[in-house]
């Protein structure tokens, strides 16, 4: 067996749902007020520009309504979420694993972050609760000018380059939820890649809630210079409480001209989870922007990347797996705006509801009077695996440009008998030949996962499988 | 010595439709049956429902593998007591490919014959794989597409006797296998079950066909005629020439 594929051999539904103490939450009250706010940003010792900037944001919460489409958020009690918590003291983490602290670092040992690190990647940031607490970058790609850190650090020591850029893709008064993380956000990760740097390892983030009602509000920012490239990837988890945890987080990209980004991210919070994030690109020129994405976890997970292809020829893939097992509801998509010449998308959506779930393909697909020659190619699958579950294809799709060629295809099917019978007769038993069926129905997806995801999505999806309904 | 395959005054049925009305089977260890017979005179039925698919309800008589009733058995642990069917449409499965789905039978049938036994190692397994293949002229790279998607008629049948040769089937019921053949591919495939066949002299063979020409390959010790859901007559190898002269309309 290759190496990767061992890092996160071990890993079952236990692992993601084991909690540790969180002595330390004590510190900290719930709820949200204009002087937590200030709290935060005095916390972090952040400039004028960037509370004021977060009070702005704090306002725009307070006055925008909760989203009216949708899955119903009515259980979501923002006096009951702790929207900031500390488990460490150390500004913008450590920088070797033995320095963290031990019940975090178990935490972490335990989802095979550090051992991936050694073997597979060119730099990690890990951060839990609202701080990251360890971060590291390649020696090499220091010295030509990568920067890979805490967004709280970029913030103190990159301050204009953060000015620049943060907020400039999703504005806080986007909705709701964009408000809330300008208001609040906390942690995350800064990646700028300058022009002509070609990283050929992934970089990776780690995010984990662990203590009970935490809200996580990490912001990514993202800057591709010109003719550069990189791959990042985000994983995040959080263990079950049996009450409403928050994650608002932000991701924001921009992708510079002939230059090439891929976004990877297997979002497996716990299912008492709302995963309420924003995840923005700007393309430009010539340039290409792949989101991969696999939503395992949460109760309800509202969830559209988004590209801007702003620039001529840019391209925008969108690939990503949606499962919905008992009490969740998957409501993901893909928004996309040609806006320049010859600009190109292509979405590829997968989902999968079981034991009652819901998983619903929200598309928004808008072509400019601008975006000559626009080419968009939209595929669904949907896979229902039993007669209590639901699948739904909600694509809007505008176009003001009569040049445009638009492909929307969707498709929906269970689980085949004879499929089924075909493996079975083979030796394997039932429970295994669906899991083999569902595996092989969202690989070519998967197959673009980094290989330890890859595997990692597979035993998630055996997991989720078992106990299945004949 | 004891039947390795009794079959019973076996009565099943489909949605309610009557398919099988008293079908009687004995199959003695190394033996090659085949079972003849017009469209829709339930031979396919035969095979699906000594391997237990689940649409098909046997209301009445019994099937013994080995002496013991297997009526109540799932259709892996029929398989791995030593059961096999080559399919007649080998159903393709997408995005699992040929090599991972062979190898998740291999191991199955090495845990049922020993659990203690560790699964077999990915290149050990791809390194037998690979020699199994060449023998049936499978090229190379299936191992790595997805089980059947794609492939020609010929090509699915291939890897049907590839599945077979794989898991060495004590009893190997082959429904259809020829049709859609060209002679060649006919005769590579007919060797390599013949080959996996003779690794045992107890391994037997039951094939469901509508055509003689298979039976140039792999000669029958009995030729059996079915015919609106019941075997109408038998005899030894001869009677397949007197039917391929006669036709079914007399029997």
């Amino acid at each position: 067996m290759p190496e990767e594929q061992a890092i996160f051999a071990g890993l079952n539904r236990d692992t993601f749902d084991q909690k540790d103490p969180s002595d330390y939450m004590q510190k900290f009250s719930k709820g949200l007020s204009p002087e937590l706010v200030r709290v935060i940003s005095k916390d972090k010792s952040e400039p004028e520009w960037m509370l004021q900037h977060r009070l702005k944001a704090f306002k725009y919460f307070q006055e925008i309504a909760m989203p009216t489409w949708g899955p119903s958020l009515s259980a979501l009690n923002f006096d009951e979420i702790c929207f900031f918590a500390k488990a460490a003291d150390k500004r913008g983490g450590y920088d070797s694993w033995d320095k963290v602290p031990s019940y975090i670092k178990k935490t972490f040992d335990r989802l095979g972050i550090p051992e991936a690190e050694k073997k597979v990647l060119a730099g990690v940031g890990a951060q839990y609760e609202s701080e990251v607490v360890y971060h590291s970058l390649q020696e090499d790609l220091k010295a030509q000018g990568v920067l890979f850190l805490d967004m709280d650090v970029a913030l103190q020591d990159h301050g204009d380059l953060v000015q620049k850029y943060f907020m400039k893709c999703v504005p806080s008064n986007d909705h709701k939820f964009a408000a809330l993380h300008g208001a609040v956000w906390s942690g995350g990760t800064f990646l700028y890649v300058p022009k002509g740097v070609r990283i050929q390892k992934p970089l990776q983030a780690y995010f984990r809630m662990n203590a009970q009602g935490m809200g996580q509000f990490e912001h990514t920012l993202i800057v591709i210079e010109e003719g550069a490239e990189a791959h990042y990837i985000e994983g995040c988890s959080a263990p079950k409480y049996g009450a409403n945890a928050l994650h608002a987080g932000c991701v924001e990209v921009f992708v510079g001209k002939n230059a090439k980004f891929r976004y990877s991210s297997v979002e497996n919070w716990s299912k008492d989870t709302y995963n309420l994030n924003t995840k923005r690109a700007i393309v430009d020129d010539d340039a290409r922007m792949e989101w991969v994405g696999g939503n395992m976890g949460s109760g309800v997970t509202m969830l559209y990347p988004c590209s801007i292809l702003k620039g001529r020829n840019a391209h925008a893939d969108h690939l990503g797996i949606a499962f919905a097992n008992a009490g969740q509801i998957q409501d993901t998509g893909a928004k996309v705006f040609h806006i320049g010449k010859n600009t190109g998308s292509r979405v590829v959506m997968k989902s999968i509801s079981k034991g009652g779930g819901a998983s619903i393909y929200r598309g928004n697909l808008n072509i400019a009077k601008s975006a000559e020659n626009a080419l968009s190619q939209v595929e669904c699958d949907a896979l229902i695996l039993d007669p209590i579950s639901i699948s739904d294809t909600i694509p809007c799709i505008r176009v003001d440009n009569d040049s445009a060629t638009i492909n929307h295809e969707a498709r929906v099917g269970r689980l085949n008998e004879e499929d089924i019978f075909y493996l079975m007769t083979r030796g394997i038993p039932q429970a295994q030949a669906e899991a083999m069926i569902v595996n092989g129905f969202i690989h070519p997806i998967v197959r673009e996962l980094p290989l330890e995801y890859a595997v990692e999505m597979n035993r998630l999806i055996e997991l989720e499988m078992e106990n299945s309904v004949g | 010595m004891s039947a390795l395959l009794q079959i019973k005054d076996l009565h099943a049925e489909i949605d309610g439709k009557e398919i099988l009305k008293g079908v009687n089977l004995t199959i003695q260890p190394g033996e090659i049956h085949a079972v003849m017979g017009p469209n829709g005179s339930g031979k396919s039925t035969l095979s699906n429902v000594i391997m237990g698919h689940p649409k098909y309800h046997v209301t009445k008589g019994e099937i013994l593998y080995k002496g013991q009733s297997i009526l109540d058995s799932d259709p892996h642990e029929r398989a791995l007591s030593g059961i096999f069917l080559a399919f007649q449409y080998p159903k393709e499965i997408s995005g699992v490919t040929l090599e991972e789905f062979l190898m998740a039978a291999y191991r199955a049938k090495r845990a049922h014959a020993d659990p203690s036994s560790p699964p077999i190692l990915v290149f050990r397994f791809q390194r037998m794989l690979k020699d199994l293949m060449a023998e049936l002229k499978i090229p190379e790279d299936f191992a790595g597409r997805y089980l059947n998607v794609g492939f020609s008629g010929g090509e699915k049948k291939k890897a049907e006797a590839l599945q077979m040769a794989l898991l060495d089937p004590e009893l190997a019921i082959l429904d259809e296998t020829d049709s859609g053949l060209d002679v060649d591919a006919l005769k590579t495939i007919s060797e390599g079950i013949k080959a996996t066949t003779a690794k045992d002299p107890k391994n037997s063979i039951l094939l469901i066909t509508h055509y003689q020409r298979i039976l140039k390959y792999l000669e029958p010790d009995l030729v059996h005629v079915m015919k609106d859901g019941v075997i109408k007559k038998s005899g030894g190898k001869n009677f397949a020439h007197e039917l391929e002269e006669g036709g079914y309309e007399n029997i």
